[in-house]
């Protein structure tokens, strides 16, 4: 089992038109994601590699049964996408797009909230249940399955999940979802919603959390896995030697007054338990460990 | 880039004239003959404020006070081109100086582990917010308002209870209270902090110092701001970078970084500290960085005089390692750097890349180092850096 998108997933693309979505539509449906429809104002009746287009995220999913969203809208426009596919009734909304503001971000949580949408971004590289579907622009082929499960990956950051897993397949460690929570201050899940998802998931055998400074999630997951999660975790965290003020790249990734630092956030990973990797392989090569010591 | 502040004088005048937040009576001045001529106009004893985006300016004598037109020239002279924390003052705002009764706080910001806007006030102000958290909490009151349906009257009761003000003040705190939250929502600002809201003498409620910091990413919807907002020097290359579409960090080493993707760029970063480097900027050239926008990067790292290695880190995923390959020997070929270079390329087509980085470097004469993990390139950087 895999969470959240399996082959059952029918997905909708809104922003099919433009070049990078039409770009990752390709690489989607080559992964075997079942893309249904796309869906760009005005543009009714085209087709993207042969995926139909309809004017609505509506229409879309009355005629072809959709029932998730990737969204590659421009920041201005991308609210107001990601609130025409919460109304449309989808359950889970993909919002790939980078650099919308913030109080439109608080908007689009508590709007996901309410209606029981799972939103995952934005400013996220996507989802992967790897061999099964991709709702998102990951290089697929740095992530590896293996037979009998492994590991579940969450992340803040893209190209870091892509290192950390690239590593973990040269070792032999599979993974079963890869899920990146997005880089910005406001985020659909956080963390901890993840481990839950992981906790469920039979094939999944451990965790390992990608952290970076900003915010406390990664605090609130220590708390969490200290409660008693079953199944182990490891951790990493990015950005030990950033200066404070300074956004990191990521919206999300600012040192804010004494808040937000990588120390902290690996204390409280070390306090409930969780081995933090000092480098993106060593982190993968403690997820490793930490299998197969379970194993035994 | 950081969140975007606005000078002082703008933020007051923006809440004075579009949310009639009341404030001192005051103008801004680039000279000290403009300072003495505000100060007579305003007829009293006056305070001249730097006009810089540092926090402390009272301590570090950045404002100052002047009882006569004289006076505030020579105080002017004296701040004026004058630097305090790397920051030079090139303004400033003279306004009436106000005779305190009590000094309050109200601030409102961005609470992201709530994801709510959190009302803040206290009925003791004039210093930092988390200073009365740690010295007085009782004081301190701290609302969370949902995003979606907004600021209640109930809110505005405690709040205004807690700042223990006279029946005629508290009407207008309330006013102001409601004011603020409309330009915090409207302004897509993520800090707004009147400190010190100020009761004078004669019972007015003045906001004798604004902070605002807007929201960098809705600029599109405020283009009336892009004008006003001016960066400080020590921006000037970070602001210069975002326009290039890159993400760039200034840090005190000198090994040159470069990678793609703000959390690798971050990990690399440590991991050079960790192998006993000392990083000197952060760079994220970004996901699907074409040879371009590589070629800019290199120029940009460059520009830093301390830089003694370039450490570049690339996993090409969206992005195309022959591609990125491309951009680095054009730059390379162009600029001719007298520093070595430590370039780790890989994911997709990286052996293209590669092989475009071997066949360039060879008969070169430039210090290129390929090298196939992120570690034995940290490794590598640091040595050549020579600590």
């Amino acid at each position: 089992m895999v969470v959240l998108v399996n082959e059952s997933t029918r997905v909708v693309v809104q922003g099919i038109t433009g070049r990078q979505a039409s770009f990752h539509v390709r690489r989607m449906l080559d992964y075997g994601t079942k893309i249904v429809a796309g869906v760009r104002p005005g543009k009714r009746g085209e087709r993207v590699h042969g995926v139909p287009v309809y004017d609505s995220v509506e229409e879309a999913v009355k005629e072809t049964g959709a029932n998730a969203s990737i969204i590659f809208v421009p920041a201005p426009a991308a609210p107001d996408a990601f609130m025409e596919a919460v109304e449309a009734g989808l359950d889970l909304v993909v919002v790939i797009t980078e650099g919308i503001p913030v109080h439109d971000e608080l908007k689009m949580y508590w709007r996901a909230k309410e209606s029981g949408t799972i939103m995952i971004g934005p400013n996220t590289p996507g989802v992967l249940s790897v061999g099964v579907a991709h709702l998102g622009i990951m290089p697929t082929g740095a992530f590896s399955r293996k037979e009998g499960g492994g590991v579940g990956v969450v992340s803040r950051s893209g190209t870091l999940t892509y290192q950390v897993c690239q590593y973990l397949s040269r070792l032999g460690v599979g993974q079963t979802t890869v899920i990146g929570v997005g880089g910005d201050r406001i985020t659909g899940l956080d963390f901890v919603d993840v481990l839950e998802m992981f906790e469920e998931d039979e094939e999944t055998k451990g965790v390992l959390l990608i952290g970076e400074i900003g915010g406390t999630m990664e605090e609130e997951a220590a708390k969490f896995i200290a409660r008693g999660f079953e199944k182990p975790v490891v951790a990493y965290v990015a950005g030990v030697t950033a200066p404070p003020g300074k956004k990191m790249g990521h919206a999300g990734a600012i040192i804010e007054g004494r808040r937000g630092t990588a120390e902290s956030k690996i204390k409280a990973f070390e306090e409930a338990g969780v081995p933090v990797g000092r480098t993106p392989l060593e982190a993968a090569e403690l997820v490793k460990r930490a299998l197969e010591s379970r194993m035994k | 880039m950081r969140p975007l502040q606005l000078q002082e004088y703008i933020a007051k005048r923006i809440l004075s004239e579009r949310y009639g937040v009341k404030i001192p009576r005051g103008e801004v001045a680039e000279t000290p003959e403009e300072a003495a001529a505000i100060a007579e106009k305003l007829g009293r004893p006056v305070v001249l404020k730097s006009q810089i985006l540092v926090g402390g300016r009272g301590k570090a004598g950045a404002i100052r006070t002047a009882s006569s037109p004289e006076e505030a020239a020579r105080v002017a002279s004296e701040l004026l081109g004058r630097v305090f924390k790397g920051h030079i003052v090139r303004k400033l705002y003279v306004e009436e100086k106000l005779e305190i009764e009590r000094e309050l706080y109200v601030g409102l910001s961005l609470d992201r582990v709530e994801k709510a806007i959190a009302l803040i006030v206290s009925s003791e102000g004039g210093m930092d917010v988390e200073e009365i958290a740690e010295k007085s909490p009782e004081k301190l009151l701290r609302l969370k308002i949902h995003p979606l349906y907004g600021l209640w009257d109930h809110h505005v009761r405690r709040a205004v209870q807690k700042l223990s003000l006279p029946d005629p003040q508290a009407v207008e705190a309330s006013t102001l209270i409601r004011a603020l939250y409309k330009a915090m929502v409207e302004l897509d600002a993520e800090l707004i902090e009147v400190n010190p809201l100020v009761l004078t003498a004669s019972g007015e409620l003045v906001a004798a110092d604004v902070r605002l910091f807007v929201d960098d990413y809705a600029l599109f919807r405020h283009r009336e701001l892009e004008s006003v907002i001016e960066y400080t020097q020590a921006d000037a290359l970070e602001r210069m970078a975002s326009e290039m579409g890159l993400n760039y960090v200034k840090l005190e080493g000198n090994v040159g970084i470069l990678a793609n993707g703000a959390g690798m760029a971050m990990a690399t970063m440590d991991l050079v500290q960790f192998v006993g480097g000392r990083p000197a900027n952060f760079l994220d050239v970004g996901g699907g960085a074409s040879s371009e926008v590589v070629e800019r990067a290199i120029e940009l790292i460059l520009t830093h005089e301390s830089v003694r290695v370039v450490f570049m880190n690339i996993f090409g995923g969206i992005t195309r390692c022959d591609e990125v390959a491309r951009g680095i020997v054009e730059a390379l070929r162009a600029l001719r750097p007298s520093i070595p270079f430590v370039i780790r390329l890989t994911g997709t087509n990286e052996e293209e890349g590669r092989a475009i980085l071997e066949e360039f470097s060879r008969g070169s004469g430039l210090a290129i180092y390929v090298v196939s993990t992120m570690e034995e390139g940290a490794k590598l950087a640091a040595q050549l850096a020579g600590g």
